[in-house]
């Protein structure tokens, strides 16, 4: 594919010249194969193997965290023993211990259901806001556009992040997981409003929509029933993105020290952050749980490329 | 462009006064004191809650303490902290070094950003192009601190080619490490926006009109394809920005720079909620008005965006 000097190919639609008639060219060929959008994107995902990697993965990762039990028996917390601090993989102790004496692994293993339930309420959160107001504004426009949009670009100017150390600095004493995926989905919804608004506004041009209204259906109905399905897709791409970008903001929350409590919940990101002081002693405490971290962010990130790729055809072209 | 300017810096004042009022209201609209609050577990004393009422104006209502307080940020009164230093002398001492660090970190994230995706983007599906688009994909799964640690441990303290963390006055041999580190993220997506608008643009019919009046492809490819490919990335360093913002407070915190992040960093660990709120809230200004700039550089770039009418 690497040419110095690319040229255009646009393809050409001619009709058979043996077939003749128009009537040949207007057909519609009923042994062709049924397709729309998500056959499409479905037919081109299977034959990618990041797409299998990531979503082999990620159905690993779930089955983790609703299973700790299945992958250690050793208590995260509660059987810490400051005779084991930072040693060594024992048997029972694959990855050995922290400064406190806890178990790396089970940690670990134990932190995986906080970062994805984080994620998942994040994410849910961020994707209802952002399509109910992103569909509001593109299909009612008019004065409800211009004002849900200017709220949107008040939220949008202040970095979520930073927006999540100031709501997480009031909850001293009762952070929880809903605390911070309300701190961190509270500022992170414009992104998704933008994006299903533009592709609203692309939808309710065509034909069905007119049909459904004058049909009789009412404008919320229409908006509903046809307009919003037809214009989800990107909502899909951004949501599996955004979710690997909440796994990261609670970690990053949690390592900043605003984040879910140490004693309660495990955190990946409270993990790395307790292990930062030992990091010239003892770096492997803090590498497993990033790696842990890392991998799962890259597994949503993979998946959420691949989907993009396969849903909009201007991103396959450039593959 | 006189109007576009206008129009543009009108719509910026209601972003403005929309996010300083909600971080305002973050603070003060929450249930319970907001004094005590701000002192989580320990317990003020009665000066203490005094000053802090004076200072916030809690007997007034709540709209009129808000633009009370926009005074005082107006002003350059941003507090004291729990510690008596004053925010502002804070800021001017550290902004400085943040404004180095970041400096550094945008030329390293255009300069190795789009020289990587324009060699990507003209060679679409060569090994070079699939490295890159590995390397990208793994540097966007990394977040700041892991990279961070991983960056100091591995160049700082096995290899000892830089000092793990900043000496004293920040020179730039040290700002080196942690800036490569601020850049890597933004520079993964410059990497990404440069390859796809390269490929786009060398489709485009005025390039292929270039090649076919003769003209060679070091002349194309510098004038025609690269300088219309970089409208993207221009677009998005304002989110950029926004990055490069949180990033400096992880990679300031772990590199002991001292800069913005850092006191930013620290106050966080102390629990210092005046401080924190101080400094988001001019990092929000800043942010505003850097968007602001980008805006209007982005008009001057493309002038289809001035003339979009109504």
């Amino acid at each position: 594919m690497s040419r110095s000097n690319p040229v255009r190919q646009a393809p050409r639609y001619v009709a058979e010249v043996d077939e003749g008639g128009l009537g040949a060219v207007d057909a519609v060929r009923v042994s062709d194969r049924k397709s729309n959008l998500w056959l499409d994107a479905w037919r081109d995902l299977r034959g990618r193997w990041m797409f299998w990697i990531s979503a082999v993965f990620i159905v690993f990762i779930v089955f983790v965290a609703l299973f700790p039990g299945v992958f250690t028996q050793v208590p995260p917390n509660n059987d810490c023993y400051l005779a084991n601090s930072n040693a060594g993989p024992q048997p029972g102790h694959p990855l050995g211990f922290t400064k406190q004496g806890c178990d790396v692994f089970s940690r670990i293993v134990h932190g995986t259901s906080t970062s994805l339930s984080v994620g998942v309420i994040v994410t849910v959160m961020v994707a209802v806001m952002g399509i109910v107001l992103g569909a509001f504004a593109g299909y009612f426009g008019g004065w409800l556009d211009s004002f849900l949009m200017r709220i949107g670009d008040i939220f949008f100017a202040i970095p979520y992040i930073l927006a999540a150390v100031v709501i997480m600095s009031m909850f001293l004493h009762d952070r929880n997981i809903w605390i911070i995926a309300l701190a961190i989905g509270f500022f992170s919804w414009p992104a998704t409003a933008r994006i299903l608004r533009s592709e609203v506004l692309r939808v309710k041009q065509f034909d069905y929509v007119m049909a459904s209204e004058a049909l009789g259906l009412s404008k919320v109905r229409t908006m509903f029933l046809h307009v919003m399905p037809n214009s989800i897709a990107p909502v899909i791409v951004i949501s599996t993105v955004g979710l690997a970008a909440a796994i990261t903001a609670e970690a990053t929350l949690s390592f900043l020290g605003v984040g879910l409590p140490n004693n309660i919940y495990m955190s990946w990101g409270n993990d790395i952050s307790a292990a930062q002081v030992d990091l010239r002693t003892n770096p492997m405490t803090l590498i497993y749980p990033s790696i842990a971290l890392s991998a799962t962010v890259l597994a949503f990130i993979m998946l959420g490329e691949t989907v993009r790729e396969a849903l909009d055809p201007k991103a396959r072209a450039q593959r | 462009m006189a109007w576009y300017i206008v129009r543009r810096v009108l719509q910026g004042i209601p972003v403005f006064l929309g996010s300083t009022f909600l971080i305002y209201a973050m603070v003060f609209a929450m249930p319970g004191n907001p004094v005590l609050r701000m002192f989580g577990d320990r317990t003020p004393t009665e000066a203490q809650i005094a000053a802090l009422e004076a200072k916030f104006h809690l007997d007034q209502n709540f709209f009129t303490r808000y633009f009370l307080y926009l005074g005082d940020v107006f002003q350059g009164n941003l507090g004291t902290t729990f510690n008596g230093q004053s925010v502002n002398e804070i800021l001017i001492r550290t902004f400085p070094t943040t404004l180095r660090l970041a400096l550094l970190a945008v030329i390293i994230q255009l300069v190795v950003g789009v020289t990587a995706g324009l060699i990507s983007g003209l060679r679409k599906g060569g090994i070079f192009d699939h490295a890159a688009l590995i390397v990208t994909l793994i540097l966007i799964s990394l977040p700041v601190f892991v990279l961070a640690f991983v960056a100091q441990w591995f160049f700082g303290i096995e290899l000892g080619w830089f000092r793990p963390t900043v000496g004293q006055g920040a020179p730039w041999s040290d700002l080196i490490l942690p800036a490569i580190v601020l850049a890597a993220l933004n520079m993964a997506y410059v990497v990404r926006l440069t390859r796809g608008s390269v490929i786009e643009t060398s489709q485009a019919d005025f390039v292929r009109m270039a090649y076919g009046k003769g003209l060679p492809s070091r002349r194309v490819v510098p004038v025609h394809v690269l300088r219309n490919s970089l409208i993207p990335v221009t677009t998005n360093l304002a989110a950029d920005f926004g990055i490069l913002i949180v990033g400096a407070t992880v990679t300031e915190g772990i590199f002991n720079v001292p800069g913005v992040g850092n006191e930013l960093f620290k106050a966080i660990n102390r629990h210092d909620t005046p401080e924190i709120v101080s400094i988001v809230t001019i990092l929000v200004i800043v942010y505003v008005f850097v968007n602001l700039l980008i805006d209007l550089l982005y008009g001057v770039l493309d002038p289809r965006i001035r003339y979009v009418k109504k």
